[in-house]
């Protein structure tokens, strides 16, 4: 019987190893898989690249954890925001290092890894300094810049509620870069608010299918940090 | 000669979007051309975390954590609206489907390159979210944005200094004192939005000015 579910966070993390890259959902608050990263604090992991839209708020989640000194390098495109102090401290004495990339191609970088698509020329950032030193193609009289993918180790992702299968569906905003986290890493570790019995959700409105997801923990009411 | 206020500059640039349009807005003084938009004319919102038909802000006993826009603050959802991850919702920017989107501006050239994303300060932490995205996929990219800095310096520029976000991509300028496409001739004034000479805007402007030729 397949059987994802796992009894807490601690266990879904345990196997998160120093130096690994982890892709953590979220726009904001939105979709951001606290109790996971509190859990990955508990667990030790260090030298972590992080990808993530941003670079956390107050000091729960994500930014407990760049607080803690777990996390080498951020992956972003939007580290700057009202209480992201952790983080800013952090960058100022030069204690984490920082890739700005735009928030579309984050995202399809993620899609490029999770789809087995060895890169792709995207129009965005063309002549700006976040294209400095990649390739730039002409195509169709326009010009475009070479982008990799970013595979993850982990994702840590939030959604709405999962099955056994790890299927599952999201709630409103909090989807952002669940979906396509959930493809891009190579153990995908899903923190539902509610579990669901096998059949539950409607097959025509699944929104990542469970062949993406490796672990899912229920976590009814997660703190959401925005 | 009195320049328009905020207001006046976001329902000035309201006026030119055509009903049933699908438009992003950007965070900043773009925000304010919400408040001008009728709903009889369905201009449907995107917002780039995944949401298409974003309604007004969220009253304070409507506030959900997970009903955000891009610039993080609780909103409402029009009925139709939909939700969609990021692959979709950059997709929709990138790919051209929009057909219009709002930013604020820095500095625009005089070929329309657009510098809005960072001041090039070392130390801090480069941020660009979603602007380099918005730039290069909407249809029409109309900049919201004073004509001259707080000091008085010109926005309106030959070149930009400051760090680009895109070349070539912008529009139109909507400023508190003019409306100015950018054509290719350089930067032609559409409208004069207050009192002023030629030669006054023209003086207030870091790029030349082409104006209407009197009929």
């Amino acid at each position: 019987m397949v059987n994802k579910f796992v009894d807490n966070a601690h266990e879904a993390v345990v196997d998160v190893f120093d130096g690994a890259t982890v892709l953590v959902g979220g726009f904001g608050g939105a979709g951001h898989p606290t109790e996971l990263l509190h859990a990955l604090i508990d667990q030790g992991a260090t030298d972590l690249t992080i990808v993530n839209n941003n670079a956390g708020n107050f000091e729960v989640g994500l930014a407990a954890l760049i607080k803690a000194g777990r996390v080498r390098k951020m992956i972003c495109s939007f580290p700057k925001a009202s209480h992201s102090h952790v983080f800013n401290q952090m960058y100022k004495e030069g204690r984490i290092e920082l890739e700005c990339v735009p928030q579309g191609t984050i995202a399809e970088r993620l899609h490029a890894a999770g789809a087995g698509i060895g890169g792709f020329f995207t129009r965005t950032s063309y002549g700006t300094d976040l294209a400095k030193g990649k390739e730039v193609r002409e195509i169709d009289g326009e010009f475009y810049v070479f982008e990799s993918p970013i595979r993850g180790d982990f994702a840590l992702v939030l959604a709405q509620k999962g099955d056994r299968w790890g299927n599952l569906v999201y709630r409103k905003a909090a989807r952002n870069f669940g979906p396509v986290m959930c493809m891009a890493a190579k153990t995908t570790i899903v923190q539902v608010k509610q579990k669901v019995e096998l059949g539950e959700l409607d097959p025509e409105n699944i929104v990542t299918p469970g062949i993406f997801v490796n672990r899912v923990v229920e976590i009814p009411n997660p703190q959401i940090s925005s | 000669m009195q320049r328009l206020t905020r207001q006046q500059m976001a329902q000035r640039l309201a006026k030119d979007i055509a009903p049933g349009s699908y438009v992003n807005i950007g965070i900043g003084m773009p925000e304010l051309v919400a408040n001008y938009l009728d709903p009889a004319d369905e201009i449907l919102l995107h917002s780039e975390n995944g949401i298409l038909g974003m309604g007004p802000s969220a009253p304070e006993n409507e506030i959900d954590l997970e009903m955000i826009n891009a610039g993080k603050k609780p909103v409402t959802l029009l009925t139709g609206g939909a939700f969609f991850h990021h692959v979709d919702s950059f997709a929709i920017m990138r790919g051209g489907h929009l057909d219009l989107c709002i930013m604020g501006g820095m500095q625009v050239s005089s070929t329309g390159d657009l510098a809005n994303w960072s001041l090039g300060r070392p130390g801090e932490p480069p941020a660009v979210g979603g602007a380099m995205d918005l730039a290069v996929g909407a249809k029409k990219v109309f900049i919201l944005m004073e004509h001259n800095a707080k000091d008085g310096t010109p926005k309106i520029v030959e070149k930009c200094t400051l760090p680009v976000t895109g070349l070539g991509v912008v529009s139109r300028v909507y400023t508190d004192l003019a409306v100015i496409e950018s054509a290719p001739q350089g930067m032609q004034v559409i409208e004069k939005l207050v009192d002023i000479s030629d030669e006054e805007l023209q003086s207030l402007t870091g790029a030349v000015l082409h104006f209407p030729v009197a009929q």
